[in-house]
């Protein structure tokens, strides 16, 4: 299957100070021993997340959904191998706006994610959140952050209180490479060190910033050794290969529920869409988002390794009709769904009344 | 000529303290560096050391002595040295500290029955500064979720001395020292209270929460509305706000009107010892975010305490700390204590003010000051602030919209001057407001 990463990004991983030795053991055995049946649920989950990604991309297009929506195709590997070695409702998961993805992989009913998107009464947050701002408490989903960096300290704080109540739990902290650049991630990455929070901090590297390549805003561009400074051990991750992903996050799991504080993976992906909705990509060729489609895609790799093993394409095809009918139903459930009552627009300003 | 020791200000806002303990006696030769004696503050215990080369002439102020001014001479050096090296005596040598308006304890005179603390209560004298550690320390008892965790707040007993003793019971557990790292921990603590616990985040002043303010307000405050109600952030966010004592621009400003802008907020100011202690205890319990804003210049200040087990009181309601008949003062945090020493000049002068203390900003008690209005007809607001956008200019807006008919004059708001608090005494005190311009502002509405 599809094993090489975009290889920008390809160096020995943290090397300084012992920092290395989670990245070691990921490349001494970089492929997750999945059954048939976990790779078929892998295979799955990233077709769900790829079709629900592509129906939300044309309900934008009819002006179904608003505002800001970006994108999790080409990054569907990364959500699910993280997920998918994660204590549902015991781990705590937080990212950023790209948080369709995450969403689907932990599990999270597609109809109330679409209908949020669609700002409908059944959605999610009742219509008020948007793309965005989407919460799961009973998934202990945190999240659905708009703003650039925020989850990072967010995350600490969900840590945190893993390690106050002593309950063994751990967060998984998603954020992008160009929210690697803010300052608070710094404060946290040093009192996560500091206190040995119980923390994953996940670079998902698709390369881009918005419209600014990796090169053009980062001194470091290797992101798993910006924690050095701070003792943190770093995992430089191919993020296009589900069983890498996996692989790789057993092992920061393992570390990190073990007490010994925070690990920071760089997982490299790739996004094929634009940031947003809005944007028309014109900072990259179309060479490039080709190559990347036609050698690097996470679906098609597993899809190859299933058939390698002798899945039948019929099995595939059945789990792809699935999806797509799975998709459409929640697509008609946002649509259908009715808009939130006027009186909607003062209810949960704050839980109490003074 | 001898040189006199004067008792040293260890603080911008020290006014007078103890001398604990001298470590010379009269007679004693001395060197510049040698430790002197022990002085205690309400926040400190600090070290006095000797500036000039001498012998101990008298000990002025014997050991254990409380309540020593700043200034006062508490002993002399070298009877006969050289003259002219004359008053250069001890650290920072008598500061023309701010005038000591021993305001303690806050006299308020007619105040009206107070129906959230029980007829016969047992009241004690606390200074603010008790009271609220005292709530914070009873919210810990009751609730194992609450935790403070702030710089200094520690090991160090609090920059302010605020978190005094919780370290001690409390342990590192639920007492963190944390870097210096603003927006940081502002989101460490926010993200605790989304996974469940009662965060208590501690801001050395308001003026450093700029840093974090994106945390309190796009984290904190919006979280419930834009989950749909689902994800609570019972968080408290404290510190002192406002202009403290010769600490210049930056550090120096009123949080108040930005905070009080947003919803989803509370955001309360209280200014005595019971309304600091009954409303900390109720921001902890709170299921939304809190802004506590605490001032420092009253943090040293005594006023009456009830003792009771559980103080709580109502977020949200506003209290009439003085009934009157002619004109209203709203304010709130430290420019209650003026508008109550406006209220005892005018009084002199014929003129009954009634002085309400808003408590909380958010949201603001409408109900308590249109009320009042009804009465007085007129209402002045006193605000340690800058005036523009202001809660003195919503309260204006209060009036007009909701009170115009009760209106015999033009709401006038008594507010600092529009400029960064400069550092220079004079400068400074000519920015900040004071009883005199309150009572000017009665005037005004009052056509007096």
């Amino acid at each position: 299957m599809a094993r090489t990463g975009k290889t920008q990004n390809a160096s020995p991983a943290a090397d300084a100070n012992g920092l290395d030795h989670l990245q070691q053991a990921y490349e001494a055995d970089r492929l997750y021993a999945a059954s048939d049946d976990e790779l078929l649920h892998f295979y799955e989950q990233m077709v769900l997340i790829r079709r629900f990604e592509e129906r939300a991309g044309q309900l934008y297009g009819l002006g179904l959904i608003g505002g800001f929506c970006h994108l999790y195709i080409g990054q569907e590997a990364v959500a699910v191998g993280i997920q998918s070695a994660l204590q549902e409702g015991h781990d705590s998961v937080i990212t950023g706006y790209r948080d369709h993805g995450h969403m689907l992989a932990y599990g999270i009913d597609p109809k109330v994610i679409m209908a949020e998107l669609t700002g409908r009464e059944a959605g999610i947050s009742r219509g008020k959140g948007g793309s965005m701002h989407m919460f799961s408490t009973s998934h202990k989903f945190y999240g659905g952050h708009g703003i650039v960096g925020a989850q990072v300290s967010l995350g600490a704080g969900l840590a945190f209180s893993h390690q106050y109540n002593e309950d063994g739990g751990l967060c998984v902290s998603y954020f992008g490479d160009g929210a690697a650049n803010q300052g608070q991630v710094y404060e946290s990455f040093n009192m996560a060190a500091l206190w040995k929070l119980p923390i994953i901090f996940v670079v998902e590297n698709n390369q881009y910033a918005m419209g600014t390549a990796v090169k053009r805003s980062s001194a470091e561009t290797h992101f798993h050794k910006r924690g050095a400074a701070f003792t943190i051990p770093g995992m430089n991750v191919n993020g296009n290969d589900v069983l890498e992903v996996r692989a790789a996050a057993n092992l920061a799991v393992e570390y990190v529920r073990a007490g010994n504080g925070p690990v920071l993976m760089e997982l490299n992906t790739y996004r094929y869409r634009g940031h947003s909705m809005s944007d028309p990509a014109k900072y990259r060729s179309r060479e490039e988002v080709q190559d990347m489609r036609d050698h690097h895609d996470p679906i098609e790799g597993a899809k190859a390794e299933l058939i390698k093993r002798g899945v039948s394409e019929d099995k595939l095809k059945e789990i792809d009709k699935k999806i797509r009918q799975i998709v459409s139903e929640s697509a008609d459930f946002a649509e259908s769904s009715p808009e939130p009552e006027l009186s909607e627009l003062y209810t949960d300003v704050l839980v109490e009344t003074y | 000529m001898a040189i006199e020791l004067k008792m040293p200000a260890l603080s911008p806002t020290m006014e007078e303290g103890k001398l604990a303990r001298w470590l010379v006696k009269e007679g004693d030769e001395v060197k510049s560096g040698d430790i002197l004696a022990e002085i205690e503050t309400d926040k400190a215990t600090m070290e006095f050391e000797a500036v000039d080369e001498g012998t101990i002439g008298k000990i002025v102020v014997p050991e254990g002595t409380e309540g020593v001014k700043v200034g006062t001479v508490i002993a002399t050096i070298g009877e006969g040295d050289v003259e002219g090296s004359a008053p250069a005596a001890a650290a920072p040598a008598a500061a023309p500290a701010p005038a000591p308006k021993a305001e303690a304890p806050a006299a308020a005179p007619k105040a009206p029955a107070k129906p959230e603390i029980p007829h016969g209560t047992n009241m004690k004298t606390s200074t603010v500064r008790e009271a609220l550690r005292d709530a914070m320390a009873e919210e810990m008892r009751r609730d194992p979720r609450v935790f403070v965790m702030g710089e200094e707040v520690a090991q160090y007993q609090g920059a302010y001395k605020v978190t005094q003793g919780l370290l001690e019971e409390f342990g590192p557990k639920r007492v963190i020292d944390t870097p210096i790292t603003e927006y940081g921990f502002a989101g460490i603590g926010t993200g605790a209270a989304m996974g469940g616990l009662r965060p208590i985040v501690e801001f050395m002043t308001f003026n450093f929460a700029m840093q974090a303010i994106d945390h309190i307000i796009n984290s904190a405050a919006k979280t419930n509305y834009m989950s749909g109600g689902q994800m609570r952030c019972p968080v408290v966010f404290r510190g002192p706000n406002g202009a403290a004592s010769r600490v210049g621009a930056q550090h120096s400003q009123n949080y108040g009107p930005w905070y009080a802008n947003v919803p989803g907020l509370i955001v309360i100011a209280p200014y005595d010892a019971s309304d600091a202690k009954g409303l900390l205890k109720a921001a902890i319990r709170s299921e939304d975010p809190v802004v506590f804003l605490e001032n420092e210049l009253i943090y040293g200040r005594s006023f009456e305490l009830p003792e009771l087990d559980d103080h709580v009181l109502p977020i949200g309601k506003a209290r009439v700390m003085r009934e009157g008949k002619d004109v209203t003062i709203v304010s709130y945090s430290i420019g209650v204590g003026l508008a109550l020493e406006a209220a005892e000049t005018l009084a002199a002068e014929g003129i009954d003010a009634e002085v309400i203390d808003l408590r909380t900003l958010r949201p603001l008690d409408k109900e308590t000051v249109l009320a009042s209005l009804k009465k007085t007809n007129r209402i002045v607001v006193a605000e340690e602030g800058w005036p523009t956008c202001s809660i003195a200019s919503e309260i204006a807006a209060i009036a007009m919209e909701d009170g115009f008919d009760d209106l015999d004059a033009p709401v006038v708001r008594v507010c600092n001057e529009d400029v960064p608090l400069p550092y220079a005494n004079n400068l400074e005190k000519a920015a900040l407001i004071d009883a005199s311009r309150i009572v000017a502002g009665v005037k005004k509405v009052t056509y007096r």
